[in-house]
């Protein structure tokens, strides 16, 4: 069956900045967020993702200004993580223009958040943010804060508690790639992504076409996010859509 | 002068997005929270997310659901988008069995969760899925919604249900999913329910808001 893969700009902002770094940690100052934003609306991005990385930290997401200058003239969905810890903040961030709200820490503190969210806004708006390391072969653990804490939990278990919980999507990020170029965690995005039955978008480590074919063929992600490879210029949304739509090369040969 | 186009705020989803779209096409966006201003609406837009019972519940409770059907039946412009296009047919099979609005015959059920071959798929359906011409054609692609926009163009999509009107010509675009011909767009006379989000999905999505702005 064809798949549409969605792909979506993932900014990281450290008020009022548009940062990257590596491994979620080593921040290097980008610019403003929403000439970013706008700019890959313009170049076709499917969704957007504003992740406030340092909101956890403040004990609240501080984008709500950003989104809605960016939703006034971004007609794409976006999500917004960082910092959500209850149904109010949730209610808060929507109206200011986001669409979904992605959950990690306090999903992790109080899993009940996850059901109140979906029940009060639809799964569809719950995505469950994840951040995975790698522990053994097969295995990865749960962290928080942008993997600074560890929580001793199961990456798969806890997403498949999540989905039962509703979670209408998730989103995985290796905190071993963030940032590195070496490509996705394979194996962990595959686990995930044929684990359970709603989308995973995968955040991580794409430094080349080819990382994001394997991750799409191999690793049968649903979405992928993209943060450096565009913000840095090294890739352009036109390049990925081709590369996503040129079929597989022994098709191709036939 | 701005058209005035009314968006009925039933306490679910996000209306936000909705506004700043109909605005963006050149329309007037007002909420509206009352059976007089639904009855009295020159245009309307019933927008929504989440489950269905909680949507026909919010309009219940604010006594909007006469309203709304009253109005369907006054041949003024319509558009049900997403839970709100689901929320115009008759029957609603989500968590047992639900009456919807019933202003086009047909039923709304949960997109199974293989694909034609039986392969899992991913519910919700979520992305960008291109509108093509629904199987009975006998609507053709020249509906004043579908003004300048061409087959084939990509649209957001995020649903688990999906509507079956009972008669192929109020089907005026569908889309594919899992090897499956899903309504995208309904229609019957002036009342259109739009499976996906027109106000998330670009230009084009604006464009199709754009369109229902201006029918006379």
């Amino acid at each position: 069956m064809p798949r549409n893969i969605r792909i979506i700009p993932r900014l990281d902002i450290k008020s009022p900045n548009l940062v990257k770094g590596i491994h979620l940690e080593g921040l290097r100052v980008m610019g403003e967020p929403r000439t970013f934003a706008r700019r890959y609306y313009e170049e076709g991005a499917d969704e957007l993702l504003y992740i406030d990385i340092v909101a956890s930290l403040y004990g609240r997401n501080n984008l709500r200004e950003l989104v809605r200058r960016t939703a006034h003239d971004v007609f794409i969905p976006i999500t917004v993580g960082g910092g959500i810890r209850s149904v109010d903040d949730v209610t808060e961030i929507l109206r200011s223009g986001a669409d979904k709200v992605a959950i990690n820490t306090a999903a992790v503190h109080r899993p009940a958040l996850i059901r109140e969210v979906a029940r009060r806004f639809g799964s569809q708006c719950m995505v469950l943010s994840v951040e995975a390391k790698w522990i053994a072969p097969g295995k990865w653990e749960v962290y928080t804060d942008n993997g600074r804490e560890k929580t001793g939990r199961d990456v798969k278990e806890w997403v498949m508690q999540a989905v039962e919980l509703g979670a209408g999507e998730v989103l995985l990020t290796s905190v071993d790639r963030e940032g590195t170029r070496k490509g996705f965690d394979l194996p962990l995005v595959k686990e995930i992504a044929t684990l359970v039955g709603v989308p995973v978008i995968a955040s991580g480590g794409m430094g080349n076409l080819t990382h994001l074919r394997e991750v799409v063929e191999e690793g049968c992600a649903d979405a992928i996010a993209v943060a450096d490879a565009l913000h840095y210029n090294r890739l352009t949304l036109a390049e990925m859509r081709t590369a996503l739509e040129t079929p597989p090369l022994e098709v191709a040969l036939r | 002068m701005n058209k005035t186009v009314s968006i009925v705020d039933y306490g679910i989803g996000n209306l936000f997005s909705v506004s700043r779209a109909v605005e963006q096409c050149g329309g007037q966006p007002v909420l509206v929270t009352t059976p007089e201003e639904v009855l009295n609406a020159e245009r309307l837009i019933l927008p929504g997310v989440g489950a269905f019972a909680d949507g026909m519940d919010g309009l219940r409770t604010r006594g909007l659901i006469d309203a709304l059907k009253a109005y369907g039946q006054s041949n003024r412009p319509l558009l049900g988008i997403c839970l709100g296009m689901q929320m115009l047919l008759e029957i609603n099979e989500e968590f047992g069995i639900h009456n919807g609005l019933g202003l086009i015959p047909g039923r709304v059920c949960a997109i199974p969760s293989t694909d034609i071959t039986g392969q899992k798929h991913k519910i919700p359906h979520i992305g960008w899925t291109a509108l093509q011409k629904a199987p009975s054609q006998a609507q053709d692609w020249d509906d004043p919604l579908l003004c300048n926009i061409p087959e084939n163009t990509k649209v957001y999509f995020v649903h688990s249900f999906t509507a079956f009107p009972t008669h192929d010509n109020h089907r005026l675009a569908d889309a594919w999913y899992g090897g499956r011909q899903i309504s995208a767009i309904i229609r019957k006379g002036r009342l259109y329910g739009c499976q996906f989000h027109p106000e998330k999905s670009g230009p084009w999505g604006l464009k199709i808001l754009e369109n229902f702005i201006n029918l006379n």
